[in-house]
């Protein structure tokens, strides 16, 4: 099992850096998952993480000028890993004006991700900084745990507000309560409401349009047929959401949220090189 | 006491004093001949920083009258109140001309009035205390590594690790190469904790001058402090470490202002394990196994060593002040007018100083200057 990558361009360093920022805030502990092509951030549903689970995706050769992999074995060529995503943060945050960045996979008392930093310096040599970023190796047999989500029956699926907005609002109603409840209908209508025993607060969103979902079997979803004005509606924690807006530090290509009436808010925001899938699960 | 700061000097003195108040929770203030001292001690006395501000460095500088008696007035107040005076660095640059220092030994305040822009004058009246003189003894000649460096050069090495951090080993390798490295606990789990290391080359330095091989850990955040203090004058750092254990002393000079912040280091278990004093660095109470042995010869040679306690200390028990278990800055009592030379101690962390603690109760009553001892573990002045 092995694997070595570097990053030489500053550009491809800076949002490599600000995707593990956004994954940071979402989870304390996440599996990176390496294949021949890409890497995956994964959050499973357990319990300790709330219900919420995460599945982010990006093609390694958007970022990397190297990337070599071998997994465990010929057949499974892949690297299941349990890491802490903070840890890869702070190596990354400080390196914006490196020369260069390897990570690699080494195996010194610990498994560890190595990140080697490579930074410009006044004298002859370069300073280098390395972080020693301890890992788990993922075994075979628990692979299974951590498969692609699938997208789940929705009811309503709609555009998100500008991300900038909804945020705001999202952490002035943080203040107030610790539940949200987000209700959109097909009409582009999407409300964000919070309600204790004081104070009800509700913030309308208006013409966010409906993403076309193309039925993979031909027959009808549950929401095709449906009453263009009819709300679905699901109650989730709003500190997950407030962390899933805060990680956002540039706005996505498309946005958007499918809502499954009473159980779970499935998140997608889309840039060009990674996608990032969120699952909220509804307050029971 | 009386002096006048002026112009763009209030500020380097707020400097200070914020510096200052990454120590300790007291301010002393000591007027001399040769310049007035601020100076800061931490709970543990395992970290002391000493800012002297030259004569020229004041528009008006009157330490006072010592009388044939008496020494110049000293006092201590509470960092907090001195260093509101000096809470907003910007504000001070913007609208500060001069500031005026008055402490009478009658009068029962000390008074820091701000002249302002527009007129404006801010008059603070400090409460204090009369205390002793607050001096760790250290010297940087008895040090055997020395690396000079140009603060920005430390405070680029510093920012790759976290604001947290607590501790950070300084070492030398291969090749002439100076490393920062995280220090992780022995009780914490390897297989969680992430390391980083940062290797510099020898030329980025100003001057180099270490024993190979060598390497000392220390308390990062109290470094910091100073380390802003130097960044924001443009003044070189000149660090000097010896073994472990003992402390290192960090340096600015300049032509009006000296300034020194001495810190104390983790013992090395492995290393040093002629010397008893070093085998009870954890609270453990046997990290090993001739520690209940050597208590009895180390109380032996306590009892002979404490004749000469002016001499350089005996070869084989290098502190000056017995102590069973610890290294640290010794604070000495007014008979020891001058920064002696002799062993300083470094603390390990306040952690792992209730070890010392127990060391010193475990030492049976012992004849003569038990006094020099007393103070390892209380205030110099008498007070707690």
């Amino acid at each position: 099992m092995r694997f070595r990558a570097k990053i030489v361009d500053l550009a491809c360093l800076n949002h490599f850096s600000r995707i593990i920022n956004t994954i940071a805030k979402l989870a304390k502990t996440c599996i990176l998952r390496l294949t021949v092509c890409k890497l995956y951030f994964i959050l499973s549903d357990k319990v300790a993480n709330g219900g919420a689970s995460m599945w982010c995706e990006l093609s390694q050769g958007n970022f990397f000028d190297e990337f070599q992999m071998e997994g465990v074995a010929a057949e499974h060529n892949e690297i299941y890993l349990e890491f802490v995503p903070e840890n890869l943060w702070r190596a990354l945050k400080t390196a914006q004006s490196a020369k260069a960045v390897k990570i690699k996979l080494t195996n010194k008392h610990c498994p560890c991700l190595r990140v080697a930093v490579e930074l410009p310096s006044l004298s002859s040599s370069s300073r280098v900084v390395t972080h020693d970023i301890p890992v788990g190796v993922i075994p075979r047999r628990m692979w299974s745990d951590f498969r692609e989500p699938s997208v789940p029956d929705f009811d309503v699926s709609i555009y998100l507000p500008v991300l900038k907005t909804m945020k705001s609002v999202v952490e002035r109603m943080k203040n107030l309560s610790n539940f949200i409840v987000i209700e959109a209908n097909l009409s582009g209508e999407m409300n964000l409401k919070i309600e204790t025993d004081l104070v009800s607060v509700t913030t309308h969103f208006k013409d966010l349009g409906n993403p076309p979902w193309a039925s993979e079997d031909g027959c009808q979803s549950s929401a095709q047929g449906r009453d263009l004005e009819s709300m679905a509606e699901a109650c989730i924690d709003i500190k997950k959401l407030q962390q899933l807006l805060a990680g956002q530090q540039v706005n996505p290509t498309k946005a958007l949220c499918n809502i499954v009436h009473k159980r779970i808010i499935h998140f997608i925001l889309l840039h060009e090189e990674v996608s990032l899938q969120y699952f909220i699960p509804a307050i029971a | 006491m009386k002096c006048v700061i002026a112009g763009g000097n209030v500020k380097v003195l707020g400097r200070a004093v914020h510096s200052l108040s990454r120590i300790g929770d007291e301010l002393y203030l000591e007027p001399t001949e040769s310049g007035l001292s601020l100076r800061a001690v931490n709970s543990s006395r395992s970290a002391f920083a000493a800012f002297l501000f030259a004569p020229l460095f004041f528009q008006l500088y009157e330490p006072g009258n010592a009388g044939p008696d008496t020494e110049l007035f000293r006092c201590k107040v509470h960092m907090k109140s001195f260093l509101g005076v000096f809470r907003s660095l910007p504000s001070l640059e913007k609208s500060v001309g001069k500031c005026l220092m008055l402490l009478k030994p009658r009068a029962n305040r000390l008074v820091l009035q701000l002249h302002c822009k527009h007129g404006v004058t801010k008059t603070h009246n400090l409460a204090f205390q009369e205390c002793e003189r607050l001096q760790a003894v250290f010297d940087t000649q008895r040090c055997a590594s020395r690396l000079c460096a140009p603060a920005r050069l430390l405070a680029e090495a510093v920012v790759h690790f976290p604001p947290t951090l607590a501790e950070v080993t300084l070492g030398t390798g291969t090749g002439g190469k100076i490393s920062l490295r995280n220090y992780v606990e022995d009780e914490a789990e390897p297989s969680k904790t992430m390391v980083t290391e940062l290797w510099l080359a020898e030329d980025e330095f100003q001057s180099v001058a270490v024993a190979p091989g060598s390497h000392i850990t220390f308390c990062l955040k109290e470094f910091r402090g100073l380390l802003s203090f130097a960044e924001a004058s443009n003044l070189p750092l000149t660090i000097h470490f010896d073994e472990p254990g003992r402390p290192v002393i960090f340096t600015l000079d300049d032509t009006v202002l000296e300034v020194h912040l001495v810190l104390a280091t983790l013992s090395d278990l492995e290393s040093s394990s002629q010397s008893p004093s070093t085998n009870g660095v954890s609270h453990l109470p046997v990290p090993s196994d001739d520690f209940a042995d050597d208590l009895e010869s180390y109380m032996a040679a306590m009892e002979t060593s404490e004749g000469c306690s002016e001499g350089p200390p005996s070869p084989t028990f290098p502190l000056r002040t017995p102590q069973p278990a610890k290294s640290k800055p010794q604070e000495e009592e007014e008979e020891e007018e001058e920064e002696e030379e002799g062993a300083v101690p470094g603390t390990p962390p306040h952690k792992k100083f209730r070890s010392l603690f127990f060391g010193s109760v475990m030492t049976p009553g012992r004849p003569g200057p038990a006094t020099t001892q007393e103070v390892l573990a209380e205030d110099s002045d008498g007070e707690s």
